[in-house]
């Protein structure tokens, strides 16, 4: 049910938007609950993006488990 | 994008959690952790560590009570055209699912999204249209939306949503299982964000990690909250920092206060939990099924049905037991014959399980 599949927005034509989630799929996906551009990484459920996935916190969420793991 | 399914990580922040000596139950509450960790065999790689990984009240489709199934069966024996998550067709009501209904001549319909509903409801004027609205606060705000964006009037939602944080309250009150840390959904935290949580930290001492859905999100947060228990903390950590931010999503919180309302109900497997539910306004009430619908539906609410002869769902979703420890799993409950809706629905704790081809006792 809170399943949710990142994907890529690739248009935007108001609220909604094409979302690209690799392997050839993609569907139109509500945005009205973000604010958007071209290019951004989203979290969709049941036809709504709930968030943006940040790019550069995705590589800083690796850095910190690195750095927690030399530490500890 | 960043690799999350890194082995050699996955396997130092094991070795990691094991060296910490910590013993410890912790709880999560989402069905696609369970499949993330029944999936990558993590449950199993955990034996080898003093931590146990318990499954909560964390499916949206189980918890669902026989009343509310119900309530759908008999609008769409009615004549209006229920509209349906795929995993809610199956779910048996006192004796028959909406499936059972459909087969009786009804006419229910899957969709994937409210959006789909809606779409259906303008196209066919002439016909009613019953949403059923289920999911915690992940899916809640499209209903909210959905609400916002002017209906037809031939539309109405039969609200089932519920919300967690107040449910993990009345878990831990009800005091059967000693939890020492929970693990939060991260896709329900991407709505609500970090705070809602902080009343289980400081009223109950309980370590909390929000966690991503990778297996080494989950691994991850599982060795914070054994950091936590070491350093005598009890606080909310975010280790899914990159989708959950501290507010949550503001949009979508504002959406859910203008068009929905807290209730008091029931979970299956759980008294009347004060405060989890969540019905439509009054100022939307014409989109509301049960004000629509009262004399249809009113009967049905004070009923009181039995759960399927024999299944454990409720001591699953209590987190007292396991799948494999139901004496029908695998046996006259599988995925094609369910016994109980944690059979049915594919974040059920017992399809998770049977999937995985997890051995019965
Ligand atoms: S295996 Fe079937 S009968 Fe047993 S608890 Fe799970 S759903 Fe219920």
């Amino acid at each position: 049910m809170c399943l949710a599949v990142p994907g890529k927005v690739i248009a935007l034509d108001g609220a909604i938007s094409k979302v690209d989630f690799g392997s050839g799929v993609i569907r139109e996906v509500n945005m009205s609950m973000l604010e958007i551009e071209i290019g951004d990484y989203v979290i969709v459920h049941a036809g709504f993006a709930i968030q943006k996935v940040d790019e550069k916190e995705a590589k800083e969420t690796l850095k910190l488990f690195e750095e927690l793991m030399e530490k500890t | 994008m960043a690799d999350f399914q890194n082995r050699d990580m996955a396997k130092r922040v094991l070795d990691k959690i094991k060296e910490s000596g910590v013993e410890a139950k912790f709880m999560h509450v989402c069905g696609t952790h369970q499949d993330t960790l029944v999936r990558n065999g993590l449950d199993a790689m955990l034996e080898s560590t003093g931590i146990r990984i318990l499954q909560g009240p964390g499916c949206p489709v189980c918890v669902t009570t026989p009343n509310e199934i119900e309530e759908s069966i008999k609008l769409a024996d009615s004549g209006i055209v229920v509209t349906v998550f795929g995993d809610m067709l199956t779910v048996p009501g006192a004796e028959r699912s909406l499936a059972h209904a459909k087969g009786d001549g009804a006419d229910v319909r899957i969709v994937y999204s409210i959006m789909d509903a809606l779409r259906m409801a303008k196209d066919d004027p002439n016909k009613e249209f019953m949403f059923m609205g289920i999911g915690f606060e992940t899916t809640t705000p499209a209903t909210s939306l959905a609400l916002l964006s002017q209906p037809p009037d031939n539309f109405s939602i039969l609200s089932c949503h519920r919300t967690v944080p107040k449910a993990l309250r009345a878990l831990v009150n009800m005091g059967e299982v000693k939890l020492h840390g929970l693990i939060e959904p991260g896709h329900v935290s991407a709505i609500i964000g970090e705070e809602p949580y902080q009343f289980l930290s400081t009223e109950y001492n309980i370590p909390q990690v929000i966690a991503g859905f990778e297996p080494l999100d989950l691994l991850m947060s599982i060795f914070m909250l054994t950091q936590q228990i070491k350093e005598g903390r009890a606080e909310v950590e975010n280790e899914y920092f990159r989708v959950v931010k501290p507010e949550g999503n503001p949009k979508a919180i504002e959406a859910m206060a203008k068009t929905l309302v807290e209730s008091d109900v029931k979970w299956r497997g759980f008294p009347v939990l004060p405060g989890t539910g969540l019905e439509i306004s009054d100022k939307f009430e014409a989109f509301n099924s049960r004000k629509k619908y009262e004399d249809l539906l009113s009967p049905i609410w004070d009923m009181d049905f039995p759960e399927p002869a024999g299944c454990k769902c409720g001591e699953i979703l209590r987190g007292i037991m396991e799948p494999q420890d139901c004496p029908l799993f695998g046996k006259a409950c599988k995925p094609g014959s369910p016994v109980g809706p944690c059979m049915v629905s594919f974040e059920g704790g017992c399809s998770i399980a049977y999937k995985y081809g997890k051995r019965g006792n």
